[in-house]
């Protein structure tokens, strides 16, 4: 009910908007992310061609390619046996009526050459219906060591076209992940790209360390430790893994989070019991109260364009969310439905905020206008917690924990209309996950 | 923050060695078997010791949902720590709030310090000078009882004093 695939001529994506199945000619392939219908759209991808040296490459990008715009539950991919035109080159005519007679919707082509140290991988699109290419033909090209970058690019511009929405394949996430048992819990944090591949580890499990989050160009990671023996806000070079405390706090800092501009830094500060939300200059360190409550006021989060902050408060009883400028002030709530809000975070489009809500005895991930109306959960389960968007804000990362003793975290992704949940495949237990922009 | 265990225990610590050599490699009679010198040795803690407080005064209070507040009980606990903190002066103390696993990370951080500091200002109250205390939140993070159930976390919802040696900050 909630996905929807068209040869429409819709323009950019309105959203949560209701779209109608049309079937015109006269527009763009286009799978729309919508309320709609829940059948992926076909398509097929042909078998790419060794243009040098590619060998183990060559099915490996094919292989990622595929998995990427599969992985979105926007696409179905129709098996190669069932192919009937077998291209000779990259540059050979598509014969669209091979592809029709299969029903590919979409049809994408691609080579790859190794050169140089350098997996280059070429592609096109076609709209096989409309008998015509969508776009132009692209090459991409990275280190050996990151030729899966170089097929999330390709892919990337695959689901940009096909979908209007951004891409977001070739990002990164920052992570917690968690060992030992469940009252002496190891953590440390990792970063990996967006589907699980290529961990990296950022600190060691000495320390107890939480919520990470990337700079806005993603060079620096915020987060919380305890080395100290007390959560004391950090900040690291994701490059060097240099560390720094962001300040001596009289009290506890925690939950740090970038401006969209990277020049300011909101976070959490407790003194003699009670939380406020604080804003350090992220240049001179100086900082400044942008809440006084004697209620819990934590987990801020920037509007897009850096002029609001939404976050989590208690001052009406139970926790709810609230949205204040960027200098403080008066807040407005925004949440209103039973039980309990937490973690707010403002989509990179502006247009939504994900949270966490806790009701009648369960977790759910979900998203609401920046108004609070439309509030829609994506998710439910015995404990779901602190959403993070893609860079094209539309799917939300999150952790979910399995009750018990055993209980452990995963994380797990979903897209704004609640499809496509699936697990991110990582090995061992992660929790905190924080997506990463777009690498350039 | 370490409990440190001073007890007079050696003989109870001998007496465990023996009897967890593994026996068959043990041809010899045990000779403290059934004899003189069998069994365990008791052991207490000395007044004066981390260890006694924790025994004997209680360290911990517990909370209700989503409260700091002080229950009859728990200000009962903490007069006798207060008690113990004014005549082992020598020692200071932290003070940890915990929360249960129903909660998001933050807020439970935010929570914990809030019944943390209630139980700071409770021994501040109480004649505990306020330079020997200090106070951590650990938020979900460090539950004393796993399971999901509210058995274990009645006991999560917890603030604990732990003391130590040194006369605080």
């Amino acid at each position: 009910m909630l996905r929807n695939f068209l040869l429409t001529s819709v323009m950019a994506l309105a959203g949560l908007g209701l779209a109608a199945p049309v079937q015109a000619q006269d527009g763009p392939l286009r799978i729309e992310i919508t309320n709609g219908v829940i059948e992926p759209m076909p398509f097929a991808i042909a078998a790419f061609h060794d243009e040098g040296g590619a060998g183990e490459y060559l099915a490996q990008v094919q292989n990622l390619i595929a998995a990427d715009l599969t992985g979105t539950g926007l696409f179905r991919e129709i098996p190669a046996s069932a192919h009937i035109a077998r291209p000779e080159s990259f540059d050979a005519p598509v014969s669209y009526e091979d592809w029709k007679a299969i029903n590919a919707q979409a049809l994408v082509t691609g080579a790859v050459r190794v050169e140089g140290g350098k997996v280059l991988v070429k592609f096109r699109l076609f709209d096989v219906f409309a008998g015509q290419p969508l776009g132009d033909g692209m090459q991409f090209d990275a280190g050996t060591g990151n030729w899966r970058r170089a097929a999330h690019k390709a892919a990337d511009q695959v689901y940009a076209r096909l979908t209007g929405e951004g891409p977001y394949f070739d990002s990164r996430v920052a992570f917690v992940q968690e060992s030992g048992p469940k009252d002496a819990r190891r953590k440390r944090i990792g970063i990996m790209d967006y589907d699980g591949a290529n961990v990296k580890w950022l600190t060691d499990d000495s320390a107890l360390v939480l919520k990470p989050r990337f700079s806005p160009d993603g060079s620096r990671l915020l987060y919380t430790s305890y080395a100290s023996g007390f959560p004391q806000a950090m900040v690291m070079d994701v490059n060097s893994l240099a560390a720094r405390s962001l300040g001596q706090q009289q009290g506890m800092s925690f939950s740090p989070r970038f401006s969209p501009d990277g020049r300011w830094i909101l976070y959490s500060l407790e003194q003699g019991g009670n939380t406020d939300i604080y804003q350090m200059d992220a240049a001179s360190g100086a900082q400044r109260a942008l809440t006084n409550a004697p209620s819990i006021e934590t987990s801020p989060s920037y509007s897009p364009d850096g002029r609001q902050i939404v976050f989590e408060s208690d001052r009406s009883g139970t926790p709810q969310l609230y949205i204040m400028g960027a200098n403080g002030g008066e807040p407005k709530r925004i949440s209103f439905g039973d039980g309990r809000y937490g973690t707010p975070v403002w989509s990179p489009r502006g247009d939504m905020i994900a949270f966490t809500r806790q009701v009648n005895g369960k977790f759910h991930i979900g998203v609401m206008r920046t108004d609070g109306s439309e509030e829609k959960m994506l998710t439910e389960s015995f404990l779901d917690e602190g959403p993070t968007w893609a860079p094209n804000g539309r799917v939300v990362m999150f952790t979910r924990v399995t009750p018990g003793g055993n209980g452990q975290p995963f994380l797990h992704s979903v897209d704004i209309t609640g499809r496509n949940m699936r697990p991110v495949k990582i090995s061992g237990a992660a929790s905190d996950p924080d997506w990463g922009p777009l690498l350039p | 923050m370490k409990s440190f265990v001073k007890i007079a225990a050696i003989g109870a610590i001998l007496g465990l060695a023996a009897c967890a050599r593994p026996a068959q490699d043990m041809q010899v009679q045990d000779p403290y078997a059934g004899g003189a010198g069998a069994g365990t040795v008791g052991s207490s803690a000395l007044p004066g010791t981390a260890e006694y407080f924790k025994a004997n005064v209680g360290d911990t209070v517990l909370f209700a949902v989503d409260q700091s507040t002080l229950s009859p009980d728990a200000r009962t606990v903490l007069a006798n720590q207060a008690g113990w903190l004014n005549q082992n002066q020598a020692f200071s103390a932290v003070v940890e709030g915990h929360a249960d696993e129903q909660g998001t990370r933050e807020y439970n951080i935010a929570l914990g310090a809030r019944r943390a500091n209630s139980v700071q200002e409770y021994l501040i109250s109480q004649g505990v000078a306020p330079g020997r205390l200090r106070t951590v939140s650990y938020g979900k993070e460090r539950p004393l009882a796993i399971c999901s159930t509210e058995d274990c976390y009645s006991k999560n919802r917890r603030a604990v004093t732990v003391v130590s040696p040194g006369a605080g900050m």
